[in-house]
């Protein structure tokens, strides 16, 4: 009676009719990614919860096994740590040569130069026909005694080493073949720069300021919102390699390669081994979700949000 | 005298930053002037010391016995099918989700929101593994509907969240005025919204293209049977098979699955460039 009461007023009230007919349409617009999302991410996380504690395979739903599954993978599984340290060893040369790379090239394209266009047309290139095809032609180009590199190398007098034979160089073969492909990154780079408002480089020239002075005092700091943006989603990418290493080296030589995704893939869809293929998968999530964090938490420090 | 050294500074730095550029240039076109080369070289040729970039005596064998050595004809209709449809699917999904979420508003939207934005950041092999195992009891592996379905709902967050941006910018007015005029809320979708978001549109649909032709994760856990490979997998399972050894056949197969990209890529960069530089905006 009471609450009647209190909802009496609003009943009326025009916009409440209008906010109603709003979150109806609201649902409706969305439902085909509430559906995906319901049914295809947050149903999967919530399973793969529970599959990692169990020795589930695509047949047989197995059973819990508590955490063995992480005393395997730690005491048994001689690759487990390894595709961690692999996978590690790749994102801390990738993502910072790739940023700075990146905001270099951008810089230099702000510089107002003639042919932006093509220049810009020409850096996307290579990430937008990134996959299986480039990355073959790499292998040949990563080759040994007849590839491309060690023979520009030998130009210049140095003997290039067997790229994807040679352990100790099979993965910086990767993150070459990696920064070939941050057009993108430049890119977004690129349009953080040039959002920053010319009148302030202007006024800082009135003050006597240098170019190179104006980078450090303007450019860097107002471009730091784009350079986390890009440090952001460049992590989260790295820390998923897979088609390079799986097409160039097939995780070798000596698993040198071999990366937590390609790991997750032989285990779940070689060996059929579900309940540890979660387990992996969660364990890398921890590891991306730990290094995000850091990454976010140190941003007040750094990241410069203007007035 | 200061003046004129500054601006002989001024030009060298210019120089410097061409001579940069130019060589980052060549860094990025080379390897395909080098796929092209090798594609048209002999056996002989291609082994030779030191290398050729034109060839000497250029072959076209490479590409009939490449293309003939597995079915990629039959590999390059599946995966034009599959692209074609699966972006179909993510447009009109994507653009209608996005414009849920950029116009209306209830008491879970911006909880949802949110939401959507954290599958952005989501690595998607948590998801992956469950996510087979449901494919599996619905009798879909071995068929393209794991790559379809997700394609047709919502078609992924980035996308949706290329629309919600796009459709901020547009006034409100505009659908009050068609509303006022007695268009229904699909009417004011189909006819209002969806012609004024025209380049994001085009943008996403190069973008879903392109990368549904390169794909090849997804494709390679789902399928099974070899007369339904797309390229990717067609091209991975060619190199591991014939090695290194027919390196001209792979230069010249690669080099053809290739073209469609850059087809498309040198027709519609600006939409590509434009689709990255709307993801940056609101970092």
């Amino acid at each position: 009676m009471l609450d009647e009461f209190r909802m009496k007023p609003k009943r009326f009230v025009p916009s409440t009719a209008k906010a109603r007919r709003d979150a109806l349409r609201f649902y409706f617009y969305i439902s085909p990614w509430l559906i995906g999302f319901l049914v295809l991410t947050l149903y999967p996380i919530l399973h793969s919860f529970y599959l990692m504690f169990t020795s589930s395979t695509l047949t047989d739903p197995g059973e819990f096994v508590g955490l063995s599954n992480l005393y395997y993978a730690l005491k048994e599984d001689t690759r487990f740590l390894v595709v961690f340290k692999n996978t590690l060893y790749y994102v801390a040369m990738f993502v910072p040569a790739s940023l700075v790379l990146s905001f270099v090239i951008a810089l230099m394209l702000s510089q107002r130069v003639k042919f932006l266009g093509l220049f810009r047309t020409i850096f996307y290139l290579p990430y937008v026909t990134a996959g299986v095809a480039v990355t073959i032609l790499w292998g040949w180009i990563f080759n040994a005694d007849y590839g491309l590199l060690n023979y520009s190398l030998s130009l210049l007098g140095i003997q290039g080493p067997d790229w994807l034979g040679d352990p100790s160089w099979a993965m910086i073969s990767i993150v070459i073949l990696s920064l070939w492909t941050i057009g993108n990154n430049i890119i977004i780079m690129l349009a953080g720069i040039q959002d920053i408002p010319e009148t302030l480089y202007e006024s800082a020239q009135i003050d006597g300021a240098g170019k190179f002075r104006c980078i450090f005092t303007i450019t860097i700091p107002l471009a730091t919102p784009t350079i986390f943006f890009n440090l952001v989603l460049t992590t989260i990418g790295a820390f998923q390699l897979f088609t390079q290493p799986y097409v160039l080296t097939n995780g070798g030589p000596l698993n040198a390669t071999r990366t937590v995704v390609m790991h997750l893939f032989t285990n779940a869809f070689q060996y059929g081994r579900m309940g540890y293929a979660a387990m992996i998968a969660w364990c890398l999530f921890v590891v991306i979700m730990v290094i995000t964090l850091i990454i976010l938490g140190s941003s007040k420090k750094w990241v410069f949000y203007g007035d | 005298m200061s003046k004129v050294l500054r601006k002989i500074r001024a030009k060298s730095n210019r120089v410097f930053i061409y001579l940069v550029l130019i060589a980052a240039a060549l860094i990025c076109v080379i390897p395909f002037l080098w796929m092209v080369s090798t594609s048209f070289k002999s056996m002989r040729e291609i082994f030779m010391v030191p290398p050729t970039l034109i060839p000497k005596r250029p072959i076209l064998d490479n590409y009939p016995k490449g293309w003939g050595y597995s079915d990629f004809t039959t590999y390059t209709k599946n995966t034009v099918l599959l692209a074609a449809t699966a972006t179909i699917g993510t447009v009109f999904s994507s653009a209608f989700v996005g414009y849920g979420f950029a116009r209306f508003k209830s008491r879970l939207s911006g909880l949802l929101t949110v939401v959507l934005l954290g599958t952005i950041m989501l690595p998607s092999q948590v998801t992956i593994v469950p996510q087979y195992i449901l494919f599996h009891r619905l009798g879909m592996i071995d068929t393209y509907w794991p790559i379809i379905i997700p394609a047709w709902l919502g078609g992924g967050a980035f996308n949706i969240f290329l629309f919600i941006q796009f459709f901020r910018t547009i006034p409100r007015e505009l659908d009050e005025a068609a509303e006022i005029d007695g268009a229904s809320s699909l009417q004011i979708f189909t006819r209002i919204m969806l012609p004024t978001v025209k380049p994001v549109i085009l943008a996403v649909t190069v973008m879903s293209l392109v990368y549904h032709w390169n794909d090849f994760f997804t494709p390679l856990i789902y399928l099974s049977t070899t007369s339904k490979y797309t390229i990717a997998v067609g091209l991975q399972f060619f190199q591991s098979a014939y090695g290194n050894i027919q390196i001209g056949q792979m230069m010249a197969v690669s080099l053809v699955t290739l073209l469609p990209v850059l087809v498309t890529f040198f027709t519609f960069q600006r939409y590509f460039i434009q689709g990255i530089k709307m993801s940056g905006l609101k970092s």
